[in-house]
């Protein structure tokens, strides 16, 4: 009944037509225009969250500006390494691509997601290891680029 | 309220395109995740080396210090602060001191989930 190589009878042939041409019809027309929205209000609300962490810090906790910001991308982090834990952080970056991995979270998620993997290597090799697997080149190139910058500045200021 | 109002839409927008510009990076372009990551990084260093984000980051805050061109941003600002204060040394203690804490926080909370949860099978 199941066997893949017989051909599906003419009526059943109808239907699977009828099937394609409405998947057709409802699928958005341009999967640009929808990663590209997707992407947006996700990451969009990623940083706004990160603002209402922000505004909380700086106003009920009385941190100045900078622990207030420090204060929002350590609570997204936090968020963050949770939400993968759980596997719903998955999810959100299936949906939402570059709105979920551009923000601060996509570096907490790349952090945790490989070291989840590998646990089972060893903490040290596999846990402690892996957590850098994509953390590490954003590190190595981060600071170097800022290296660079700081002795030009050094040697235009000094 | 209005004033608090208007922080979280700037937040929104700001770092809404920010992301969706990095969408359009994923959709147009061969370059993996983990590429347009460390592009990120480079372009918030130079964006702000050259005095263009620092006014974006003082319009937008945690749209401009959330996604990770805010952590070149921040690189670059330690780096010249240390420098003003410490002299040439600065070089290199400023960058991983202002972004020491994203860093520590993601390495600790990252090995406590690790700790704690299971991966799941990938569907």
């Amino acid at each position: 009944m199941f066997d893949k190589n017989s051909k599906p009878s003419p009526k059943r042939q109808a239907q699977l037509d009828r099937y394609k041409q409405l998947v057709d019809r409802i699928s958005p027309k341009s999967a640009l225009g929808q990663g590209l929205f997707r992407a947006w209000w996700v990451g969009g609300f990623i940083c706004m969250l990160g603002q209402i962490f922000l505004e909380i810090g700086r106003g009920p906790l009385g941190m100045i500006n900078s622990a207030a910001s420090t204060f929002a991308s350590t609570c997204i982090v936090f968020l963050t390494a949770l939400l993968t834990g759980l596997g719903v952080f998955d999810k959100i970056g299936q949906y939402a691509g570059a709105g979920a991995f551009v923000p601060i979270s996509g570096f907490a998620n790349a952090m945790v997601s490989p070291a989840m993997e590998f646990r089972r290597e060893g903490l040290v090799l596999g846990l402690g290891g892996k957590l850098f697997t994509i953390a590490g080149p954003v590190l190595v190139w981060g600071v170097s680029a800022s290296v660079a910058v700081g002795i030009i500045y050094a040697l235009i200021t000094l | 309220m209005i004033k608090l109002f208007l922080s979280l839409l700037k937040a929104f927008a700001v770092g809404g395109t920010i992301c969706a510009f990095g969408e359009l990076l994923v959709l147009k372009t061969k370059l993996t995740p983990a590429r347009i990551l460390v592009g990120y990084i480079v372009a918030g260093v130079i964006l702000s080396a050259v005095g263009l984000y620092g006014p974006l980051a003082q319009f937008a805050e945690a749209g401009a210090t959330i996604p990770l061109t805010g952590f070149g941003h921040a690189l670059v600002t330690g780096v010249k602060h240390a420098v003003q204060e410490i002299g040439f040394m600065g070089v290199f203690t400023g960058g991983l001191t202002s972004t020491s804490a994203g860093i520590t926080a993601a390495v600790f909370f990252g090995t406590l989930a690790a700790m704690c949860f299971k991966p799941r099978p990938k569907e």
